[in-house]
């Protein structure tokens, strides 16, 4: 284990110094996430803001160092936490929203369950996701279709 | 029944039901979520990677053109041998270009425009009405004619001369300024900008913060626009000297093949005038004495007081150093018995000591516009870049309260968002050239500025499509692009990585680990790039997940010119193609596109020597005879260049590949 001990810190250590823009072994804090998820994990975003907690300084200064990283996330990949989600539980869950099971959701639908339950999206986050997944034609998402398209990753 | 059905009928079910019902949706709406935000921060994360391939080989590549600098100087001091065998050719690669001021008028009224010429026609003294025909006719794809271009260049250097080294502005409460990065040829952007931000005039000031030319395929219309904006409104529209501005940069990065496309007739001329159009614009702008706007950046030694005072039209070339004449060659000049300041360079024709910088000018000017800030402490030599340094906060700040200044803005690197703070607030980046590298690679900015107000940033993104196409589409070309260029840098340094990763592999399996492949990667190509993620894209792994070494070069080879012509000198021709190119254009004075075997050899001889290559002379007279097509002497080296062309195999879907790999 040594070996991929080794192996995982290196790994993290690349995917970190991509986004330490000033090269001083820190990243800005809004950038962890991405940095996390790069690295195949998939956390919520209650579970993000608890890795962060583990990260920050004592007194939040909005950047996150390197030192204080590297265990924490050694860690989250030794314990294979926070995996991802797999495609048929993807699909379970777009079917649920749709109990009639007509094979789509409504745009006003998407954005309905999509900002209000669960983990809610910014503005931001809910337009990316219609630009890619809603079919100009039809105005919905034919959500089968959707996630074919997009787990060619 | 949905679930509104039920909520409308109220009572109508028992509320654990309800409650069910409600919980699968959100857990369904949280698997969804989940997912997405997942897949959109490896989006995110593919597009930092990829601009990080782009950055590195474009900063690797400006270093391999201070070490063609290095080759210049290199020949300089070597100059006796050259000067022996062919005194003219040296004469030829370092004299002085432009001869005569007298000439000027006359040359433009040689050149006649055509009745039928359809492009826009500028009247002198020039006036808003034609910025405005000219932004009209380049929408329309026009070409100004040479005529208009010689006097537009001759007039703003007549202007430029009377500008200091640094350009005083003052804003007002109704009077804000705004400030543009990069342009790099980008012309949709400058036309994104003034549609946004209004065109200059009187009361909209502007300035240009260097680099408007190389790289994308309209500088010379950038260039046009700027400088007639700059002569109607000279107290308005700035312009600041970026490294780009400078002819050899341009031979390599572009701008010098454009103006010969452009102007067949008289780019020649063209390209004469402009060298030394650039050695007149200013260094810098100070706006309100205390937000000092340069190009790239400071070092420690910056000395404000110093530029102000230096001959600026002196600094001819970024990349060619000045001899320096200093206590260290004290000792040779006492030798020559002629007395003090003789520099041994009568050779070159219109070049004396007195028509370069001192050394340690030279290098101030060199600082301003290579510098990068980083967040580490203290003044680093840039490496990357191979000129200027690496500024940290600490020498931000002794620099600006040397001076009693408050910011630094500048420009020379490309930010994803367009703009970037650092220092504290006292350094901003601003960049205005989007999609820089690539569709959909970056923002491009521009800032507008007040007295005593908060700099506010703009951002925008020139898009082909009428409507801009979703993410993943959009990073699924920088990614591929950002890959290509870097498959073909590996293959240029094949034999070296091969030697590396054989040095590894000492079963010969044609594996490696992980971590020895990407250990042999960066050590070879040396570009700090983050090998591990980018495996998947560059080589095939084993299901032990070991890396078969070789699998990159088998989908992509250099097309070979001549049959037989051996691989090593296959490669390093293609690995050093681009000095190659400008060196070719150097010699090439008269931009005929020829020049001659004996020039050629005189060349490849030192290149070989200075660069330490292991190629054979006779290997490479077989292939100049051989690429001599008539027979008459002489090599058209675009021919030359163009064929080293790389095959991407698995691009050519529909045609026969019938080289081997």
């Amino acid at each position: 284990t040594e070996l991929v001990v080794a192996e995982y810190h290196r790994k993290i250590k690349e995917a970190f110094e991509v986004f330490d823009h000033e090269a001083n072994n820190t990243v800005d804090v809004r950038e962890i996430g991405t940095i996390i998820r790069s690295l195949g994990c998939c956390p919520s975003e209650g579970e993000l803001h608890d890795l962060i907690a583990e990260v920050e300084e004592e007194e939040p200064t909005g950047y996150i160092r390197y030192e204080k990283f590297l265990p924490v996330m050694t860690e989250v990949l030794l314990e294979r936490r926070y995996r991802p989600i797999p495609e048929d539980t993807l699909l379970r869950a777009f079917e649920v929203l749709d109990p009639s099971k007509r094979g789509f959701l409504t745009r006003e639908e998407l954005i309905k369950y999509m900002t209000e339950e669960g983990e809610p999206f910014s503005q931001e986050e809910m337009e990316e996701m219609l630009s890619a997944a809603v079919d100009p034609e039809s105005n919905s998402i034919h959500y089968k279709d959707y996630i074919a398209m997009m787990v060619v990753d | 029944m949905s679930t509104h059905d039920l909520e409308d009928m109220g009572c109508g079910t028992s509320s654990s039901t309800k409650d069910r019902k409600s919980e699968k949706a959100l857990k369904a709406a949280l698997v969804i979520q989940n997912w997405y935000r997942g897949y959109s921060a490896r989006l995110k994360a593919r597009q930092r990677y990829a601009l990080t391939i782009f950055q590195s080989i474009e900063y690797a590549d400006e270093q391999g053109q201070l070490q063609l600098s290095n080759f210049f100087s290199f020949m300089l001091e070597n100059y006796t041998q050259i000067h022996e065998k062919d005194p003219e050719l040296v004469a030829r690669l370092f004299g002085g270009t432009l001869q005569d001021a007298k000439d000027r008028q006359d040359y433009v009224s040689f050149v006649d425009v055509p009745d039928s010429y359809n492009g826009p026609r500028l009247q002198f003294p020039l006036t808003f009405t034609d910025i405005d025909l000219l932004v009209e006719a380049f929408k329309k794809q026009q070409i100004l004619h040479a005529h208009y271009v010689l006097e537009v260049l001759f007039e703003t250097k007549r202007v430029l001369k009377q500008m200091p080294n640094f350009t005083q502005v003052k804003t007002s409460p109704t009077k804000e300024i705004t400030i543009c990065g990069d342009l790099h040829g980008k012309l949709d952007d400058l036309f994104l900008i003034f549609y946004k931000n209004g065109l200059p005039s009187g009361s909209n000031s502007y300035i240009f913060n260097g680099d408007f030319v190389d790289r994308g395929k309209h500088s010379m219309e950038i260039l046009m626009i700027l400088f007639v904006s700059f002569l109607v409104y000279p107290n308005d529209l700035h312009l600041n000297r970026g490294n780009h501005e400078d002819f050899m940069m341009n031979l390599r990065y572009g701008f010098t093949k454009e103006i010969l496309h452009k102007y067949k007739m008289h780019g020649k001329k063209i390209l004469q005038i402009l060298e030394d159009v650039y050695t007149w614009l200013p260094i810098g702008t100070i706006i309100d004495n205390e937000i000092l706007v340069i190009h790239g950046g400071i070092s420690e030694s910056t000395d404000l007081n110093l530029l102000h005072r230096i001959e600026r039209h002196k600094m001819k070339s970024v990349l060619m150093p000045p001899i320096s004449v200093d206590e260290d060659h004290d000792a040779d000049l006492r030798k020559t018995k002629t007395g003090a300041n003789v520099v041994p360079r009568e050779v070159k024709t219109n070049e004396s000591p007195s028509e370069q910088l001192p050394k340690h000018e030279w290098e101030q000017v060199i600082d301003i516009l290579w510098s990068d800030p980083r967040g580490k402490r203290g003044c680093y030599p840039n490496t990357s870049r191979g000129g200027g340094c690496y500024f940290g906060p600490d020498i931000t700040s002794k620099i600006l309260n040397k001076f009693q200044l408050k910011m630094l803005i500048r420009s020379h690197e490309c930010k994803p968002e367009g703009y970037e703070i650092c220092h504290d607030g006292k350094v901003v980046t601003v960049f205005s050239a989007s999609n820089y590298y690539e569709e959909g690679s970056n923002r491009g900015a521009y800032i507008k500025l007040c007295c005593d107000m908060t700099p506010r940033f703009f951002q925008y993104q020139v898009t082909r499509a009428t409507c801009s196409r979703p993410l993943y589409q959009r990073v699924n070309t920088m990614e591929s692009s950002a890959i290509r260029i870097l498959k073909e840098r590996m293959l240029s340094r094949k034999t070296d990585l091969i030697r590396a990763f054989q040095l590894q592999d000492r079963s010969k399996s044609g594996k490696l680990s992980m971590g020895q492949w990407a250990f042999s990667m960066e050590n070879t190509l040396g570009l700090n790039l983050p090998w591990r993620s980018l495996s998947p894209h560059l080589v095939t792994t084993d299901k032990n997940g070991n890396i078969n070494y070789m699998s990159t070069f088998q989908d992509i080879h250099i097309q070979k010119p001549v049959k037989e012509a051996q691989s090593t000198l296959i490669e390093t021709l293609y690995r050093y193609r681009s000095d190659l190119q400008i060196i070719f254009n150097v010699i090439d004075s008269d931009h005929s596109g020829l020049i001659s075997m004996e020039e050629f050899r005189a060349m490849w001889k030192l290149f070989n020597s200075h660069y330490s290559i292991h190629i054979e002379d006779f290997q490479i007279d077989e292939l100049a005879e051989r690429m001599d097509l008539n027979k008459d002497g002489s090599i058209d080296f675009n021919e030359f260049l163009k064929a080293f062309y790389v095959v991407h195999k698995l691009e050519k879907l529909n045609k026969s590949d019938g080289q081997s790999p």
